[in-house]
């Protein structure tokens, strides 16, 4: 498939299940809320070596939000329950809890929840206070009033976990490094206006995309060679002489549509930029389909756009 | 269908005790099991249809009709539907209130809302001491729901209520708040003496300055965020409580008398 002289491999991005969460930040103003969001999202780019996946998804605006304050909603993502709930206390009590003027309310609901205030609330010594506040559906929530040195930390109960996957992907190969770069920003920058979904790496980009397994016993992964240009002599390139620059966009989101959707977005919005930006492939990262349930197949993603 | 209608035929000269005349109780009876069930009337016992005209066959829309302040336990123990008064009601209206609505056009005399679990009870008059309170024995009152006073209440209000939210328009009475355990109480008007007596958590929120006991202490002026999201679960019942805009407010904590962490909310205009 070429759509305006960029060529689209027939392969398909593998991806897998995971839980995930959406949490509300507000703040005093948008500065602090981000202040409060970068601080819960670093170190969350991989499940392999964080933990979590997580990312800013959108900001809101003040009719958006529990308490009226400029907002921003975060999604974080986990394999499994256990490591979800853990990483988000975790992180609520380092990064929000510390952040001046910062709150934290529910962004999702679902039957199973888990704890966004329920145990921070002991931090209060015992002049915590919770309030239940109804809805106009009658649905009750109950939220938590943590003094501290700034005022009140105010921050909900639970919020609420779904079944999500992780793991959506694509490549971009390029004749030279800034040339895959302003691809990928480009790409992110139209993948940033999807509802759903987070691009968790650096700029939402990774340059190091691995494959599984490696020569040394204690690694189960390490760099992906065949995608490397720098090794397109000595090993089994995927790559052809004139690449010299391979990007990837790693995309977690809560459900298949909401994926593909952004891969297909940022895909079109690398190939308007042409052949002529250098970008002249695009391809994705699969385990031959045997890890992964969910396969996002790039042609069909961009079915409506084949030239 | 129509509402089914109780319209209380002459003025009573005791108490009647009507908390079988609610949907839940009468959802299965037919028109003869209603007016043939007996009701404690005073020492003695009396048929619903010798004290009450009866129409309508909603069981799940009830409604009384000139009723008076001896129609006691109106809408106790509802687990369904709703109820509207038009008059006075006696005492414990909505008592043990789960489920439903009640709404009071006239005025009620003492323990409405008493251990009410759920729901919403609307008074568009006045209503008597213990709004919110336990029964006789209990150490809980009001543990869930909401009640809305239109006019004013009387002392006690809250008394050991565990959790809710009761909005009041007009005043409130002495001890307002009274051994409070949690929940919420709103005043516009103003409360009368020894208001959070013995309060151990809970809050109640003012517009005017109480003369407060020595065991309340101030605890300063403060801009809080979560009063926007008790503010706006407010909007929900359209009571004047709506009109508030402001998030500052003076926290008063107490009482230490009992080691109380409950707090008092006085609105302040806004910075």
């Amino acid at each position: 498939m070429l759509i305006n002289g960029v060529q689209i491999d027939d392969t398909f991005a593998e991806a897998f299940n995971m839980r995930g969460t959406r949490v509300i930040i507000t703040a005093q103003n948008l500065k602090w809320a981000y202040h409060a969001a970068n601080a819960m999202t670093g170190f969350a780019t991989s499940v392999i070596g964080c933990g979590v996946e997580a990312g800013i998804e959108r900001e809101l605006s003040t009719a958006e939000t529990p308490d009226g304050r400029p907002g921003l909603s975060i999604l974080m993502f986990a394999m499994g329950s256990k490591v979800l709930m853990q990483q988000l206390e975790t992180r609520m009590g380092q990064c929000i809890l510390t952040c001046p003027t910062a709150a934290a309310f529910a962004g999702i609901e679902s039957e199973d929840r888990i704890n966004l205030g329920k145990n921070l609330r002991f931090f209060g010594d015992g002049y915590q206070t919770s309030k239940l506040f109804s809805n106009a559906n009658g649905m009750a929530k109950r939220y938590w009033r943590i003094p501290v040195m700034d005022g009140e930390f105010l921050c909900e109960e639970t919020t609420g976990m779904v079944r999500a996957i992780g793991g959506g992907n694509f490549l971009i190969l390029a004749t030279s490094q800034p040339a895959a770069l302003a691809a990928a920003e480009a790409a992110i920058e139209a993948m940033k206006l999807i509802p759903n979904v987070i691009m968790p790496f650096p700029g939402g980009v990774v340059r190091s995309g691995s494959k599984v397994g490696s020569k040394y016993k204690t690694m189960f992964a390490s760099t992906n060679d065949a995608f490397c240009p720098t090794l397109k002599g000595v090993t089994n390139t995927e790559l052809s002489p004139e690449i010299e620059s391979v990007m990837e966009i790693v995309i977690d989101g809560l459900n298949f549509e909401d994926i593909a959707e952004s891969m297909r977005v940022g895909i079109q919005a690398i190939c308007d930029l042409g052949a002529a930006s250098g970008v002249k492939r695009i391809s994705a990262g699969n385990y031959g389909g045997k890890l992964g349930p969910h396969h996002f197949k790039l042609h069909e993603i961009m079915g409506k756009k084949a030239s | 269908m129509n509402a089914l209608t109780f319209n209380l035929k002459k003025p009573l000269q005791f108490s009647l005790n009507c908390q079988l005349l609610n949907p839940t109780h009468l959802a299965d009876k037919s028109p003869s099991d209603i007016a043939s069930m007996l009701l404690n009337y005073g020492n003695s016992q009396c048929r619903v249809d010798e004290i009450f005209e009866i129409s309508g066959n909603d069981a799940q829309n009830i409604c009384f009709k000139n009723s008076s302040d001896k129609l006691d336990y109106l809408g106790a123990n509802m687990a369904s539907g709703n109820m509207l008064i038009e008059g006075n009601a006696g005492a414990y209206l909505a008592y043990n209130l789960k489920i439903g609505e009640i709404h009071c056009l006239g005025n009620t005399l003492a323990y409405a809302a008493c251990n009410m679990v759920s729901g919403l009870l609307t008074i568009n008059g006045n209503t008597g001491d213990f709004l919110g309170g336990a029964s006789a024995g209990l150490r809980k009152g009001m543990r869930g729901g909401t009640v809305i006073i239109k006019g004013n209440a009387g002392d006690r209000v809250g008394d050991q209520m565990r959790r809710g939210l009761i909005l009041i328009e007009g005043n409130a009475g002495d001890y307002c708040a009274s051994r409070m355990i949690a929940g919420t109480i709103g005043v516009l008007g103003s409360v009368g003496e020894y208001a959070c007596f013995n309060m151990k958590r809970g809050s109640l929120l003012l517009t005017k300055m109480p003369k407060l006991h020595a065991t309340i202490q101030d605890c300063g002026s403060h801009t809080l965020p979560f009063l926007n999201l008790m503010f706006k679960s407010f909007a929900q019942f359209k009571t004047k409580f709506s009109s508030i805009q402001t998030l500052r407010v003076q926290r008063f904590v107490g009482d230490a008398a009992c080691a109380g962490n409950g707090e008092i909310l006085l609105i302040l205009p806004a910075q």
